[in-house]
């Protein structure tokens, strides 16, 4: 004791005192409290910097691989040749600004016992507490004939970047009077609305640049997201149903689920052989690698099973799995959700590294589809913890863009998914 | 100060902090209570921004706005009294207690101001408009939220639009008072006077 003089033990007081009337108790004294976060996608990123907001104690290491990410929200846009790519890529100086040490670097490995994350660049990261957010992967081995080397001929661009551009400049180049094949996964995937979503905004370019082409989706399921809404703007803009119709759907009734590719000849076969000029597989999808590495999947169904309250792994203690790779359903696999369920995880995380337990959570997801340039439709949802302890939809909240709603109604749905986006990335990666 | 004092100082303010962590630590980990207004209100910010200032271009900024227009507008949106494309289905999963929170918490944001694209000349003429017709309610030039007023300055152009064409068009109700003065603006000076007080509000920072 008498070694404290008397400006320690005021700072000292004084950090005390203020711990106290913040009501953060300060009951780990001194101990590091140090998260690594394994991925700065939506979810990695949204988490490194709400960790930070919530409690700047916390030292907060983000490892993602890429110095620049892309957004697959607004890739459509950027694939039917309304958007310039730049307006969807991000880096993470804005992450750095809150105090987050960035690594460019490839998680290999981690280690639940010893509490560590190892880098493909020799690194090895102690945590009190991982988040691992890591995405998709593909299920390579569902479709006969699709690699990643085939990727680079018929793009998937389900993950954005240089596959957008790729598929973007096959369907620019593409002759008119040519057809797109857009091979559409089973669920659960990515974005339920996204590959019908990519058909509209597709078929928008070959009206107005390419009217002799076709749209032909090839799909394993019966119905889709928003499948209503989306079929009802098919047929107002793009002559749906009709003898010469620019979209066509075949599903599950049809014999819809592509199984094989042949990249060059330019086939996908499902229970018929389909010639396309341009083939857009999107495969069936599993959690990103790491997690399978690092013990976090249910090996019946590929993805991440986490408790709802705070999405820590049922299979690992102080590892938490947030984003695509989890299983959240009701949750869709999106942005919105992957940001919602980032802020529930740092909270969750936040209470535990200061000797608390979760918060009770709150979850939310809204996501918008452009069928045209002035023509917008959304489904949105707000979520809370049901009493099983599994995420629930809140009775009577959400649902669907009417189907009544006026063209100007719609109109400002466009409006506003572009201020999601602003939003949405600026509440993400600044 | 000696070393005695010192301690006893010590022993309360330890004490502080143990009742605090046992207070913060309380119950949770249970679906039945009511989540906190920080957990609620980030729910909000994928649309309307981090801490309720929207970075635009049209979802409004609700960071400053007043608890009883939070609640009054929420409470609109359940019932469908006011139109809109998404909020009239998000606030319903909501209940009374969690938008009380909301409102709470949104009211003790600050507005931050982004400069938006606007014409001078509009503004100017706009600012007199503001003045006459509704600097009553909306004070200090629409940047006041006292008496439960939105707050108007600074905030997204489309999105002032989209309110105004509401309130002209009949599609949105309004109290007494404010449809006489909307009626009145509208009458006089039509859809031009509307665009002038859209830049008055776009331009002030
Ligand atoms: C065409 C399309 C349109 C979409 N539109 C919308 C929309 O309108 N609204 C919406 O809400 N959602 C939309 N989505 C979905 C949205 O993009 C995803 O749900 C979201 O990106 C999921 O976030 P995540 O953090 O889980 O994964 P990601 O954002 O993919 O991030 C994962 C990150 O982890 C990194 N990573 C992977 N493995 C490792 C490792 N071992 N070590 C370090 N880093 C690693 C990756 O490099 C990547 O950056 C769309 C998707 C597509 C494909």
């Amino acid at each position: 004791m008498a070694n404290i003089n008397r400006r320690h033990f005021l700072a000292l007081t004084g950090t005390a005192l203020a711990g106290a009337v913040l009501g953060f108790p300060m009951v780990s004294f001194g101990a590091g409290k140090k998260v690594v976060i394994v991925g700065g996608g939506v979810g990695g990123s949204t988490c490194a910097k709400y960790l930070r907001l919530m409690d700047a104690s916390i030292e907060v290491t983000l490892i993602e691989p890429k110095k620049t990410y892309f957004t697959c929200f607004m890739s459509n846009e950027v694939i039917s040749g309304g958007r310039d790519i730049k307006t969807i890529q991000f880096g993470y100086e804005g992450l750095r600004k809150h105090g987050i040490k960035v690594i460019h670097d490839l998680a290999v490995n981690i280690d639940p016992v010893a509490k560590k994350v190892v880098t493909g660049g020799g690194k090895s990261l102690i945590y009190d507490a991982c988040v691992v957010a890591p995405g998709i992967d593909f299920r390579w081995d569902a479709i006969e004939g699709y690699s990643p080397r085939v990727a680079e001929t018929l793009p998937h661009a389900w993950q954005a970047g240089t596959q957008t551009a790729l598929l973007r400049d096959q369907i620019n180049a593409m002759r008119d009077g040519g057809t797109v094949i857009i091979a559409a996964p089973q669920n659960p995937f990515r974005c339920p609305p996204g590959p019908y979503e990519r058909a509209s905004q597709i078929a928008w370019y070959l009206k107005n640049h390419k009217p002799k082409s076709k749209i032909l989706i090839l799909d394993p399921k019966p119905k889709f997201s928003k499948m209503g809404l989306f079929t009802a703007g098919w047929e107002r803009y793009f002559g749906y149903k009709s003898a010469n119709s620019m979209i066509e759907w075949i599903g599950e009734k049809d014999g819809g689920e592509v199984t094989r590719v042949n990249a060059k000849q330019m086939y996908a076969f499902a229970t018929s052989k389909y010639k396309g000029d341009v083939i857009n597989v999107i495969p069936p999808q599993k959690a990103g690698k790491i997690a399978f590495i690092a013990d976090l999947v249910d090996e019946d169904n590929g993805w991440c099973p986490v408790n709802h309250a705070s999405f820590e792994s049922s299979r690992h203690k102080d590892i938490y799995v947030i984003g695509d790779a989890t299983i959240a359903a009701p949750m869709p696999k999106s942005g919105y959700a992957a940001n919602s369920q980032a802020k529930v995880c740092a909270a969750a995380v936040v209470a535990k590294l200061n000797g608390e337990s979760a918060p009770i959570p709150s979850y939310v997801n809204t996501c918008y589809s452009l069928i045209t340039p002035n023509d917008g439709i959304s489904v949105a949802m707000v979520y809370r913890l049901g009493a099983k302890g599994k995420i629930q939809k809140v009775k009577g909240a959400g649902g669907l863009t009417p189907k009544n709603a006026s063209d100007a109604m719609r109109k400002r749905e466009v409006t506003y998914a572009y201020s999601w986006f602003k939003n949405i990335t600026h509440d993400t990666f600044y | 100060m000696n070393t005695k004092q010192l301690l006893v100082i010590l022993i309360v303010i330890l004490g502080i902090v143990v009742f605090s962590s046992a207070l913060y630590g309380a119950p949770a980990n249970n679906s039945a209570g009511t989540a906190s207004a920080r957990m609620l209100a980030n729910t909000c910010a994928g649309c309307h921004g981090t801490r309720g200032s929207s970075v635009g271009p049209a979802s409004p900024t609700i960071a400053g706005i007043s608890y009883d227009y939070f609640i009054e507008t929420m409470e609109a949106y359940q019932s469908g009294e006011r139109p809109s494309t998404i909020m009239t289905r998000i606030a319903k999963g909501y209940n009374e207690k969690e938008i009380e929170l909301m409102a709470g918490y949104f009211s003790k944001q600050s507005f931050v101001r982004l400069p938006q694209e606007h014409d001078g000349n509009a503004a100017r003429r706009g600012k007199k408009l503001h003045k006459k017709y509704c600097d009553k309610c909306h004070e200090e030039g629409g940047r006041s939220a006292e008496d439960d007023a939105g707050i108007l300055a600074g905030q997204w152009e489309p999105y002032l639009r989209f309110t105004l064409e509401d309130f002209t068009s009949g599609k949105r109700p309004m109290e007494k008072k404010k449809k006489i003065r909307i009626n009145k603006l509208d009458k006089t000076h039509g859809k031009a006077g509307i665009d002038d007080l859209v830049h008055f509000y776009a331009s002030q920072q």
